[in-house]
């Protein structure tokens, strides 16, 4: 093997650069984030549900929120309908904060584990966080 | 043919993965035993490839007329593209891997009516592979926000850079896009320009459609068949820490995005996609221009058996006497 001294530096940078998410997490522990739903409000409810299924909210949340914002803004649409005898309003603060007033334990648990920032909060006031 | 093979090939391991997933459940394959043996065989595959390329010897320093040499010191030199020392191969090196110099020399020869034969620069070809391999690199350590918890403030920095057009909800990454566009450029570049095309192999169509293929099923998974990211971490952690996990229920798509990655990166090592760590040992390139600056022995010499004319006196020297010869001792 010619050149050792830069072509062993050089695999053994390779193998770090590949290696360092393995590394990484050897040090850190693995979770998955719950998002809390023990607010008052929910609390209280017998059924508890949102305006859409769970598992279409978990994925869909964010084009949810967006056509809201769309609708509301641009055609002043602010009505989205009965669910179970219950009107729901377009809105972040008075529909969907009303229940999940805990934004650092409901939004924030997993838009932190994957680095999302979402610019919600660069219009609505963010709740101070659970009621007590 | 050259073409549709690879387009084939491609089309084919989509539908093995969703064959395999939908139908067959086969999700400890996909999802554990596959990624960590394309891992292991890229590793060593590369290291396999840069080791085999290093047994090669290189005699002697390659000159090129890219600038003028290091000469008389009133002849003004060329520190960049003719370096004399370690600095200036550096900043070679950089120039090359970072912005792609050389590529940016590329000239086409193109017949025109007259007929005339034209030369000019071609620039276009640089920048679609500078877009290209810029992207796919911001895209990779992108990634890594799904591979490592809790994410460093360098990589939240450079999610929020690529995304601050903030379009749409989840917010486009522009990364992404200007991927897809490089990549589709390059297949377009090979398929519509009948000189090109006639050169181009199925060694050249296959990764363009592979890494369609992947960007295609990335984007589709982030924007338009939502899937659970939050799962999808935790599975990444999961294999990453060691201790795999199967994720719940995770759409298909997710794992076709995985194994064409997966493919990926056991294609490289054996292709020439090693352009990945070859450019790092281009001759041309990572050596400086000291020929004549400094004595190089050729690696390959062997210790050649010599006679010297002591040697030879000494073996003749009565002989010579005999017959006249002068000789240098008594």
């Amino acid at each position: 093997m010619y050149d050792k001294n830069k072509i062993i530096p050089g695999l053994i940078i390779f193998v770090g650069i590949v290696a360092f998410p393995f590394f990484y997490n050897l040090v850190t522990a693995d979770y998955k984030p719950e998002p809390s739903l023990d607010t008052p409000v929910i609390n209280k409810m017998s059924k508890k549900q949102c305006v859409r299924p769970k598992d279409f909210m978990k994925t869909e949340h964010m084009k949810v929120l967006h056509e809201w914002r769309d609708s509301v803004v641009r055609y002043g649409e602010r009505e989205y309908g009965v669910i179970d005898g219950v009107k729901y309003e377009k809105s972040l603060q008075k529909t969907c904060m009303q229940c999940h007033s805990n934004k650092k334990d409901f939004c924030d648990r997993c838009h932190t584990y994957v680095d999302v920032k979402p610019y919600c909060w660069n219009c609505h006031i963010a709740p101070e966080g659970k009621e007590e | 043919m050259k073409i549709l093979f690879p387009l084939l090939v491609v089309i084919i391991l989509v539908g093995l993965v969703f064959m395999g997933v939908q139908e067959a459940n086969l999700h400890l394959l996909f999802g554990i035993i596959i990624p960590y043996v394309s891992v292991t065989i890229f590793i060593l595959g590369v290291i396999a490839r840069v080791v085999n390329w290093s047994r090669s010897p290189v005699p002697f320093r390659i000159p090129t007329t890219c600038g003028q040499q290091k000469s008389l010191s009133w002849i003004k030199r060329d520190c960049l593209e003719n370096p004399s020392n370690a600095v200036g191969v550096i900043g070679r090196m950089a120039l090359e891997i970072l912005t792609f110099r050389s590529l940016f020399r590329n000239t086409q020869t193109e017949l025109k009516q007259g007929p005339y034969l034209v030369y000019h620069e071609e620039k276009l070809l640089w920048l679609a592979a500078l877009a290209f391999h810029w992207s796919f690199l911001i895209v990779v350590i992108r990634h890594f926000r799904l591979f490592i918890e809790p994410i460093p403030g360098c990589l939240s920095l450079l999610c929020s850079l690529d995304g601050f057009m903030e379009i749409g909800s989840p917010v486009v990454f522009l990364s992404g896009v200007a991927l897809l566009g490089a990549v589709s450029f390059l297949l377009l570049r090979r398929i519509l320009s009948p000189k090109i095309s006639y050169i181009s192999l199925t060694a050249d169509y296959f990764p363009l459609f592979l890494i369609i293929a992947i960007a295609a099923s990335g984007i589709l998974m982030r924007y338009f068949v939502k899937v659970d990211v939050i799962d999808i971490k935790a599975y990444t952690l999961g294999l990453l820490s060691l201790h795999p996990v199967i994720p719940a229920d995770v759409s298909v798509i997710f794992y076709i995005h995985l194994f064409l990655v997966c493919v990926l990166l056991v294609y490289i090592p054996f292709s020439k996609l090693m352009h990945l760590g070859g450019i790092f040992l281009s001759p041309t390139r990572n050596m400086a221009n000291n020929n004549r600056l400094k004595r190089h022995i050729n690696p390959w010499n062997y210790p050649v058996k010599v006679h010297t004319y002591e040697e030879y006196e000494e073996h003749f020297r009565e002989k010579m006497k005999q017959v006249g010869i002068p000789v240098e001792k008594e």
